[in-house]
């Protein structure tokens, strides 16, 4: 059982990362990711790291990824631009290289490990408890770093994203927001007749259409609140 | 990832490198039998994070200011 739950989690995450890289749309590789992730979130569970699968699942595939389509959406799927000359030779040696590298290492190495079980846990391993104090112990200075690391960005993601006077704050258009005017604004003048009593016509009093007693025509019908 | 010039999917690549690099740490962790591993994946988890949403507050940024979503015509930092 746990074998052929491995397998299906490794198939699963192996094909959402090809996915992620071989998808042309961003919003299919932006699944595709989710679903790499919560495969991993598997793998994790079978590799005893209840904890980390848990916080993979919620925090990864539940938050991250949720900004991602956000994003994704908001940009609206941009066009993937065709790379360059030089990239297109360089990136497919890199990846070899790294692949030569990748298994020169697994099979010097690690396939000692595999017909082992691997080293004897102790019961609770990987559960919360035993994380948190490990994070509250050992790997003090770490947490705290990390959480210097999350104000940080926090604060930088809403310096970026924010709409006015941002860091971009000169040549952005200035939000407009036009108000309907009212027709009637209940003063006195209103009371005795006149109909209009905008400020601006009730500067002009000698324009082409006459003294400020008759009512313009558009102010007669349009209705008022 | 290198190949790629629109910075959303190089994101989405450097997502997956992290991913390889905590699944390395959990295995490594249940090989020796210590926990560190999975501290140390919990840590790479809260950077990528960190990392998500700068990256994400960047381009919408760019998207704002309707410079081209192109990580190669974005060099008015270039020397």
């Amino acid at each position: 059982m746990t074998q052929f739950l491995f397998f299906v989690a490794a198939i699963g995450a192996l094909g959402g990362a090809l996915g992620v890289v071989l998808l042309r749309n961003p919003f299919y590789s932006v699944l595709s990711l989710a679903f790499h992730l919560v495969c991993l979130a598997a793998l994790f569970l079978l590799l005893h790291a209840e904890f980390v699968a848990a916080a993979q699942v919620v925090v990864y595939a539940g938050a991250v990824m949720v900004l991602y389509v956000f994003v994704v959406s908001y940009i609206g799927g941009a066009e993937q631009v065709p790379s360059g000359a030089v990239l297109k030779v360089l990136g497919p040696l890199f990846a070899l290289a790294v692949a030569v590298e990748l298994c020169i290492a697994m099979l010097g190495s690690a396939l000692k490990g595999i017909k082992t079980k691997g080293a004897p846990i102790h019961a609770g391993f990987g559960q919360p408890a035993h994380i948190g104090t490990q994070l509250l112990t050992k790997y003090l200075f770490a947490f705290e770093a990390a959480s210097i690391l999350l104000l940080v960005a926090a604060i930088g993601a809403v310096v970026l994203a924010r709409r006015r006077r941002g860091l971009e704050g000169g040549d952005e258009e200035p939000v407009r927001i036009r108000l309907r005017e009212p027709d009637y604004a209940g003063t006195m003048a209103e009371g005795a007749g006149v109909r209009s009593t905008r400020y601006d016509e009730l500067l002009r009093p000698d324009d082409e259409s006459g003294t400020q007693q008759e009512p313009k025509p558009e102010a007669t019908h349009t209705g008022g609140w | 990832m290198l190949t790629r010039r629109n910075p959303l999917s190089i994101l989405l690549c450097l997502e997956l490198m992290l991913n390889g690099a905590n699944l390395a740490l959990v295995a490594f962790a249940r090989m020796w039998g210590g926990e560190s591993g999975q501290v140390f994946a919990l840590i790479v988890m809260i950077v990528a994070a960190a990392e998500v949403t700068v990256g994400l507050g960047l381009i919408v940024a760019i998207y704002r200011r309707r410079l081209p979503i192109d990580v190669d015509e974005l060099s008015e930092l270039h020397g």
